[in-house]
């Protein structure tokens, strides 16, 4: 099928635009050598967004850009990025990047008769050519209608801008102020047909979020979602849903729980490689020590266990474990095991779910555990907090990483609100309880569910010894241990 | 037009420049357009420069030049910016500040 302009369908060529996480939810990166509009309200991060594609266009995929700007003069821009690590200064001496501040006062220009833009095209083309630019952003282009009165010809000029650019080949950003009920004040988006991307800022609670949407990309199959995305001193980075959806590889392979009894609750070999598990209980029931044990075996085994611990110090982690026989030190020491402690209340949920992204791409873990992710529903919506979880195990089992997540219950033998969220896509759950037996406080364990393996349907007490969890003889006679 | 006489006490010289991207018929009519206003209103005290960003296109940049025709009054200063054909010579007086702003509902 053949659009107007004669671009075959699912045949645009794309150019990665090098932000973390934005190529993923693009399939690809921007349309190569066309206009793509990122609209989107003040502050939301359009120029942040349109800079960073053209700083990671000039120094990872070797394509020079030209940034026009006409809110903020070279100087403002290059200051305000700098912030994000963006040497802006430093490439523009490398002519890696160009900057043209275009100024324009209404205050100061008389209109009488006819004209064109056609000094902008000579600038634009003149820097194209200077630096061989590959990428173009303006930034934004609708401050023209503030600036000149007669929208007609702006109309027609900037309809021809966008053919003009087309021509030149370069891949554009073109950013634009979102508008109520409109993507953009002025209808930008009638000029760009192949790509245009939204990007949201709200506050919820006193938390905010920043969301990316693609709401149009011609000839590439694109999630509507929203993705949250953050911005740091690394850039931008958006947290797509990973592209793998439900393709996640099946595997027989299996993972010792760290504990040879519960290893055999699960037909006899632990949890499958590469699944998600929930550990679920009351306070005090344990769910940091299966945790660890888990960690503990993975690391001893030599593979690298990436450690969240949102409640504990690493210190106290450590120490707490190793009054019940765990030796986390010894797998820190050897670079195994890695520990990231913060509380989820301190930033935006996305903050979180990206940090956790890059670390995970950093480290590369072949097991995670996160303890606990119910701290995650204090610090935003329980439709975000659900849409977070369900992004960040998804993203590991697109990974082939075995996650371990505990979560804290407040009602007995009722799934709670994390859980009821997230429970359809949790392979293995564990439910932790306490109960009172002979004026004593006891524990046991119970498996809910094992998908794709045939495990124990007994209740199991079991102590936390100094010698780690200990289970005990199967309730009801049937000693098996 | 008889209101300029206050106007008329021109004594130094006009520094004016025309910013065109090729031959255009607008361009061809905007410098007409200067010539005439310039020959009745400015007493011979001028000077016009067309600079064809064809030719000099670095010249946009540094000038802040973005539509074509732009007329640029280097001098007397402030700069002014006058953008167009020049064919509404009321508002170019406007915009030259041979005219006061407010005449020109007139």
């Amino acid at each position: 099928m053949k659009s107007a302009d004669g671009v075959l369908e699912g045949t645009l060529e794309k150019v990665p635009t090098g932000i973390a996480g934005l190529d993923e939810v693009t399939r690809g990166g921007f349309p190569k050598g066309r206009p793509t509009l990122v609209c989107g309200s003040a502050g939301s991060g359009k120029t942040l967004l349109a800079m960073e594609f053209l700083v990671r266009g000039a120094t990872d995929h070797g394509e020079p850009g030209l940034f026009i700007a006409f809110e903020e003069t070279a100087e403002e821009l290059a200051k305000n990025v700098q912030s994000l690590g963006f040497e802006v200064a430093d490439l523009v001496a490398r002519k890696l990047i160009d900057i043209d501040y275009v100024h324009v006062d209404r205050s100061e220009i008389e209109e009488t008769g006819e004209f064109d833009l056609e000094g902008l095209f000579v600038r634009l083309g003149f820097a194209i050519d200077s630096i061989g630019a590959k990428r173009v952003v303006i930034d934004t282009i609708e401050v023209l209608f503030s600036g000149l009165s007669n929208t007609l010809i702006l109309r027609d000029e900037i309809s021809r801008l966008f053919r003009w650019l087309k021509k030149k080949g370069v891949t554009a950003v073109i950013t634009a102020e979102r508008a109520e009920g409109t993507l953009t004040r002025h209808g930008l988006e009638e000029y760009v047909s192949d790509c245009v991307i939204l990007l949201d800022h709200r506050v919820h609670d006193q938390i905010s979020t920043r969301r990316l949407r693609v709401v149009k990309y011609r000839g590439t199959a694109h999630d509507t979602n929203e993705f949250p995305f953050l911005i740091d001193n690394d850039g931008i980075s958006v947290v797509p849903i990973t592209a793998a959806g439900l393709t996640h590889e099946a595997t027989d392979e299996r993972i010792s729980t760290g504990i040879a009894e519960l290893d055999s609750m699960f037909d006899g070999g632990g949890y499958l490689r590469g699944s998600s598990v929930l550990i679920s209980g009351t306070a005090g029931t344990g769910k940091t020590s299966l945790g660890a044990h888990f960690a503990e075996g993975a690391c001893e085994r030599g593979e690298r266990c990436l450690y969240f611990s949102f409640e504990e110090s690493p210190k106290q982690l450590l120490r707490n474990m190793q009054s019940i026989g765990i030796n986390l030190g010894r797998s820190l020491e050897s670079g195994k095991l890695k520990i990231y402690s913060s509380r989820p209340t301190r930033f935006g949920l996305e903050m979180h779910l990206v940090t956790l992204q890059r670390l995970v791409r950093e480290f590369n873990p072949t097991v995670v555990v996160v303890d606990p992710i119910s701290n995650f529903l204090a610090a935003g919506t329980t439709i975000d907090a659900h849409s977070m979880l369900v992004r960040l195990i998804d993203l590991l089992k697109a990974r082939g990483i075995t996650t371990v997540l505990t979560n804290l219950t407040h009602k007995r033998d009722s799934p709670d609100e994390a859980t009821s969220g997230i429970s359809s896509i949790i392979d293995a759950w564990i439910w932790l309880e306490d109960f009172t037996e002979d004026d004593e406080r006891r524990t046991s364990l119970a498996i809910v569910k094992a998908r794709g393996l045939r495990h124990s349907r007994k209740i199991r007490n079991y102590k936390i010894t100094s010698d780690g969890v200990k289970l005990a003889i199967e309730r009801g006679g049937e000693a098996t241990t | 037009m008889s209101d300029t006489s206050e106007w008329d006490t021109i004594d130094e010289t006009w520094d004016l420049c025309l910013y065109v991207a090729g031959q255009t018929a607008k361009s061809v009519t905007a410098f007409a357009n200067l010539k005439k206003v310039c020959e009745e209103h400015l007493n011979g005290k001028y000077t016009i420069q067309v600079i064809d960003l064809l030719v000099n296109p670095q010249l946009a940049r540094g000038d802040q030049i973005v539509a074509i025709p732009t007329l640029v009054r280097k001098l007397p200063e402030p700069i002014r910016k006058i953008i167009g054909d020049l064919s509404d010579t009321e508002r170019v007086l406007v915009g030259l500040q041979l005219r006061p702003a407010k005449s020109q509902a007139e």
